[in-house]
């Protein structure tokens, strides 16, 4: 809504408020101004002149020479490019020493050898929006209404010498899409009286019933419908003042009943509609919805194809408007219409809303009806509109209303207790504070003796429903500033993080410091890339798909953390960063429904990448690259920090896309038995090739099992108090026996003496053949209670070695 | 036998003079004080002499002996000393050369300051709710008063992936699972972080995917002065003492009142500065008393107990923290923009 301020003025004292200072204090009052715009975009000095004379230019045959009375002593030659200029026109005129916008200083001048006193001005040098010009207004110079006075200033003539103010409005405060709303508001702020237009209207004496009739038929859809009957109008421009008005709010001028219509609806906030009577066959309103299959040619020209829970205004049989929308082009307005049919009424919100989005067609009228019009305006604006037709359309207004009423507004009327108030603000208002407040806002109300306030609330202020509304109009209005700042009283509580959140911070913590850098991701994929890991993404599942997204990259949700990880190495890759150690924690969404009919699984996840090199080349040691073992040690250091070590184990694992020699399923022993609970490997080779990457290595893992069986318990052990014996084995086996099978046997024969085992040499070699390897354990045995002796140590490692030598056909190396 | 002993003095102590090497000083120690060494071989002969003579030359071979060995200490001592001197010299590194570290990776900045605006609030006393990103229309709408045709929806426009499932567009339905998860109990003190989506064109101040912190507070008398009480105590503690606040009305579907909150900008103090478009304020908050149609959803007796919620985009903190021009960086993550948040 835009508010001019000197037309806002007609309905409240501004008197002592600047518009800047207006809009500050509409702004702290709730009501935002996001600008105060000037009209006057720096003319000075133009007048309005007439013009005497029009000749051709000598020497020039675009150009005219004018003789032009400005009011002035003398007449002023003026030279003039534009085409429609004309002897006998009031135009303005920028004589010399005036300026127009752009710092435009108007000199002395000679054009082609003719002597130039000044400039007739066009619109737009004028610094006038052009697009909100009245279609003959938007070429040439201005040309502006006969008998406007010689020699007055044009700031005065087009009311340039005005503010705008630009509110944004949030939605509970539609009463300000109309001037009156806005003047209760500035009321209520500065105390001061709202003059209401004058709506009297000289009936004559013939019925308006005699030639109009209204019947609702959708009594839910259309609440009241009100029509006059204006007869006799000369269709022509509107008075300067009220296209000045127009545009300052941002609609064009279109002929004085239109303009009327548009007029009243931004001064009362209710929407109107004048039809051509002589097209409304028999006079004949009948408010019904579309049926199937219906069309409609809407005033903009365009073909519109109806449905059912349309509403429409009709003369019976065919359709004349779409309710609260825009009229038909068949009952339009135009320079020969004679009789008006008038409308104002009270439309559903809800249902011109869903029409004006089905259609796409948004109207200055439809925003108002959406956000719901006051009942109390639907009469005095039909009679304000009807007023204006007789003054300024030379119409006759038939005596009486035609309407019918089908739902009766219902007063709303609000209780609440001074003690509410106060307890609800934490304030110390006083019943003399609070009185006058609810009488700023003139909403009428009774007092009890007991602090009861019974507030009548007016209907322009359909947001006043309960009586937390009403404790913001005063907190609003007493100021937020005002009200004091306070602790919150009562038992303190304790603050804290839940498990899964404080894993999620240790493994932050753990991952940067190894190195890592987290990323954030979009939780919208292209479809193809939930399949690039099926084992990850679930291969039977369905992606989760938006009804309207924005592009098919992003109209998916993601399955997997990793195609993204991916994408971001590529980017910066791209950016000659090839060293790339990156995490993200995040969700992925799993769904085993092609359609949805129940929220989707969200499954916590972390993800790691590592590609090209740990570190770079440096003084004391070279760039090493990535390789499986570091992600390994990173899930490692994870899984010990969250104290599941003991039930993780890694077997060797062909998921699709990774490479098949180089990938580990996670497995983790719970209650719930083993389960693979994510993945961790080298990309594919051909995976690597298609994303231009180098040697790749991922890991991707859920947290929800880790969030349940994570111990952080710390229970300490007391020190060893006896010596241990240490003992190395290097056996010679085939190459594919995993050393991860050899500690498993070896501490299953050990038992509990074996306090630990370590792989601390692994051999390939000519000298063994190329599927031969050699791994080299070293032992620690320890008795907790005693010194082991030599003998005992001695016969416990020759059964591991035995064992060893029989399960996996090695050979102990000597 | 006197003069045999003194000659062989003054002969080591001479001898001793020359010596250069800790080698040549143990083998003047061997030839003159070992036990085949001259010194013994002379005091060998003390059997032929008189019970008079005897202690006297005794006295003389010792003060010899004693006199020898202290020049062989002195000596050794010397030696000891350059050995180390020369040791530590042939040890020397050049210490500006760089350490063996592992560069620090970073937390991702929206993380950095969303665990920054926890730990704050945790210090109030709040815990952390989360609550699923895709949503069902109830909680993300209906339960926060805004019914199916609400002109309000008009301000979220939404991802929606059937009628009644879509992308939350805040995370305030959050508060309502922790309502209904309290079954009417109170205090309710909790903050919810986590990932929204709106349909917006992404550009330098907007992207369709974002995160937002919200709080909720429930008790018996909860008022605004409170929640006016809670974000001042809040933005010192994020943003210095300093810090002030300034609360202007808005409205939003699920508070009532509601308030748009302002702090003293962070750039400039609140003296106006491009960052603040020179009016001192920065718009960072939005907040109001739970609108009682919301709390009698979540299962709470409007006239029983009153509440406040706030919320807060983590993007918008972040740009205004760390001086960041565009949101879209936060989602690049290029490495040369995340390595920039390796401080604690």
């Amino acid at each position: 809504m835009n508010v001019s301020y000197k037309w806002l003025s007609d309905y409240i004292e501004l008197n002592g408020y600047t518009g800047e200072q207006l809009a500050e204090l509409m702004t702290s009052g709730g009501i935002e101004i996001d600008v105060v715009e000037s009209r006057n975009k720096g003319v000075t000095g133009v007048v309005v002149g007439h013009v005497l004379t029009r000749e051709k230019h000598p020497d020039a045959d675009k150009l005219s020479v004018c003789t032009v009375d400005v009011g002035g002593p003398e007449v002023l030659q003026i030279v003039c490019g534009a085409k429609n200029v004309a002897a006998g026109q009031r135009v303005p005129v920028a004589t010399i020493g005036s300026v127009l916008p752009g710092d435009f200083a108007i000199k002395r001048a000679k054009l082609r050898g003719v002597e130039s006193q000044g400039m007739i001005c066009s619109a737009k040098e004028l610094g006038l929006n052009d697009k909100l010009l009245p279609k003959e207004q938007q070429e040439g110079i201005l040309v502006l209404p006969e008998g406007t006075p010689v020699g007055a200033s044009i700031l005065d003539v087009l009311c340039i010498d005005d503010e705008v103010l630009e509110l944004d409005l949030t939605p509970n405060r539609s009463d300000c899409l109309s001037m009156l709303g806005v003047a209760y508001e500035v009321g209520a702020l500065t105390g001061r009286s709202v003059k209401l237009p004058d709506n009297r209207v000289n009936d004559s004496a013939e019925q308006a019933s005699a030639h109009v009739s209204v019947r609702i038929e959708a009594k839910e859809q259309c609440l009241h419908y009100t029509a006059r009957y204006i007869k006799g109008v000369q269709i022509g421009p509107s008075p300067q003042w009220m296209q000045n008005r127009l545009m300052a709010a941002g609609i064009r001028p279109i002929n004085n009943v239109v303009d009327i219509t548009n007029y009243v609806m931004l001064e009362y906030g209710q929407p109107l509609h004048a039809f051509d009577a002589d097209k409304v066959e028999g006079g004949r309103i009948v408010v019904r919805l579309a049926n199937d299959g219906e069309v409609l040619q809407t005033l903009d020209g365009q073909e519109r194809k109806l449905e059912p829970h349309m509403l429409l205004i009709t003369n019976g049989k065919e359709p004349l408007g779409l309710a609260g929308v825009m009229g038909g082009a068949s009952s339009e307005v135009t320079d020969s219409t004679v009789n008006i049919l008038l409308e104002s009424a009270r439309f559903d919100g809800g249902t011109i809303r869903k029409t004006s989005r089905q259609l796409g067609l948004r109207s200055e009228s439809s925003v108002r009806f959406e956000k719901g019009v006051d009942p109390a305006r639907v009469v005095p604006a039909l009679d304000r509109a009807a007023a204006l037709m007789a003054e300024y359309a030379s119409g006759h207004v038939l005596d009486g209303i035609v309407e019918e009423l089908a739902e009766q507004p219902k007063a709303a009327v609000v209780n609440v207790t001074i003690e509410k108030i106060n307890r609800y603000l934490g304030t110390e208002l006083s019943k003399l504070e609070i009185e006058t407040i609810f009488g700023r806002l003139q909403f009428p109300f009774e007092l009890s003796a007991d602090g009861v306030f019974t507030v009548r609330v007016p209907s322009r202020r359909g947001d006043m429903t309960r009586d937390v509304d009403l404790i913001e109009e005063v907190a609003r209005l007493h100021g937020y500033d005002n009200i004091p700042t306070t602790p919150i009283e009562g038992a303190t509580t304790p603050g804290a993080l839940t498990k899964p959140q404080a894993i999620r911070r240790e493994l932050r913590k753990r991952l940067t410091d190894a190195g890592l850098h987290e990323v954030i991701s979009y939780s919208f994929t292209h479809p193809d890339r939930t399949k690039l890991f099926p084992a990850l993404a679930g291969a039977e599942l369905y992606p989760v798909r938006l009804a309207l997204p924005m592009s098919e990259d992003r109209s998916v949700l993601r399955t997997s953390l990793l195609p993204q990880l991916l994408e971001t190495a590529v980017y910066n890759r791209n950016r000659k960063n090839d060293d790339v150690a990156i995490f993200e924690i995040g969700s992925v969404f799993h769904t085993d429904e092609a359609a949805l009919t129940r929220l989707p699984r969200e499954k916590h996840r972390l993800a790691v990448l590592l590609t090209g090199n740990r570190n770079r080349a440096e003084w004391n040691r070279k760039a090493e690259a990535y390789d499986f073992y570091d992600l390994k040690g990173i899930a490692e250091t994870l899984v010990e920090v969250l104290g599941v070590s003991g039930s993780i184990r890694y077997e060797a694992a062909q998921p699709e896309h990774m490479h098949p020699g180089r990938t580990a399923a996670i497995v983790l022993r719970g209650e719930r038995g083993d389960e693979t609970i994510g993945y961790l490997g080298q990309l594919h080779p051909t995976t690597q090739l298609d994303h231009d990457l180098a040697d790749t290595y991922v890991l991707e893992i859920e947290l929800a099992p880790l969030y349940d069986d994570a111990d952080f318990d710390i229970v300490y052990k007391s020190l060893p108090r006896y010596p241990a014996m240490e003992r190395d084995i290097a056996v010679v086996l085939n190459r594919e026996v995993e050393a991860g099978k050899l500690i498993a046997s070896v501490e299953e024969t050990a038992g509990e003496l074996l306090e630990s085992v370590r792989v601390f040499d692994i051999y390939t070699g000519e000298k063994l053949g190329a599927e031969k390897k050699s791994v080299a354990l070293s032992l620690v045995y320890r008795h907790a209670e005693r010194t082991l002796t030599d003998e005992e140590v001695t016969e416990l490692h020759g059964k591991v070695v035995t064992k060893l030598e029989q399960s996996f056909a090695a050979e102990l190396r000597k | 036998m006197k003069e045999r002993l003194e000659a062989l003095r003054v002969e080591a102590l001479q001898e001793l003079q020359q010596v250069d090497s800790p080698q040549q000083l143990n083998d003047l120690r061997v030839k003159y004080l070992g036990k085949k060494g001259a010194l013994t071989e002379i005091l060998r002969g003390m059997g032929s002499l008189s019970a008079e003579e005897r202690p006297v030359i005794g006295q003389v071979g010792n003060e010899v002996r004693a006199a020898i060995e202290e020049v062989i200490e002195t000596k050794q001592a010397a030696f000891q000393q350059a050995e180390t001197a020369n040791r530590l010299r042939a040890e020397t590194i050049d210490v500006t050369l760089p350490g063996k570290k592992q560069a620090p990776g970073a937390v991702h900045p929206l993380n950095k300051v969303a665990q920054e605006i926890e730990d704050v609030f945790i210090g109030l006393g709040y815990t952390i709710a989360e609550g699923p990103e895709v949503e069902s229309d109830f909680y993300n709408f209906e339960a926060l008063n805004l019914p199916k045709d609400h002109p309000a929806r008009d301000m979220q426009d939404s991802f929606y992936v059937t009628d009644d499932i879509l992308m939350r567009t805040h995370t305030s339905p959050v508060q309502v699972r922790t309502m209904k998860a309290m079954n009417g109990k109170t205090p309710v003190k909790v903050i919810c972080p986590g990932k929204v989506y709106r349909r917006d064109d992404d550009d330098a101040t907007h992207s369709f995917q974002f995160n937002q912190i919200e709080g909720l507070v429930i008790g018996p008398n909860i008022r605004m002065s409170d929640l006016k009480g809670t974000l001042l105590q809040f933005v010192q503690l994020m943003f210095g003492k300093q810090t002030e606040i300034r609360l202007r009305p808005s409205f939003f579907p699920f508070t009532e009142p509601s308030a748009e909150v302002d702090v003293t900008c962070v750039q400039c103090g609140g003296h106006g500065c491009r960052m603040c478009k020179h009016t001192g304020w920065l718009e960072i908050l939005g907040c109001g008393m739970v609108h009682p149609r919301v709390l009698e959803m979540g299962g709470y007796d409007p006239n029983e107990v009153s509440g406040f919620a706030f919320g807060m985009g983590v993007e918008r903190i972040a740009l205004l923290k760390y001086g960041i021009d565009d949101i879209r960086h936060f989602y690049t993550n290029d490495l040369r923009f995340l390595s920039q948040f390796v401080r604690m």
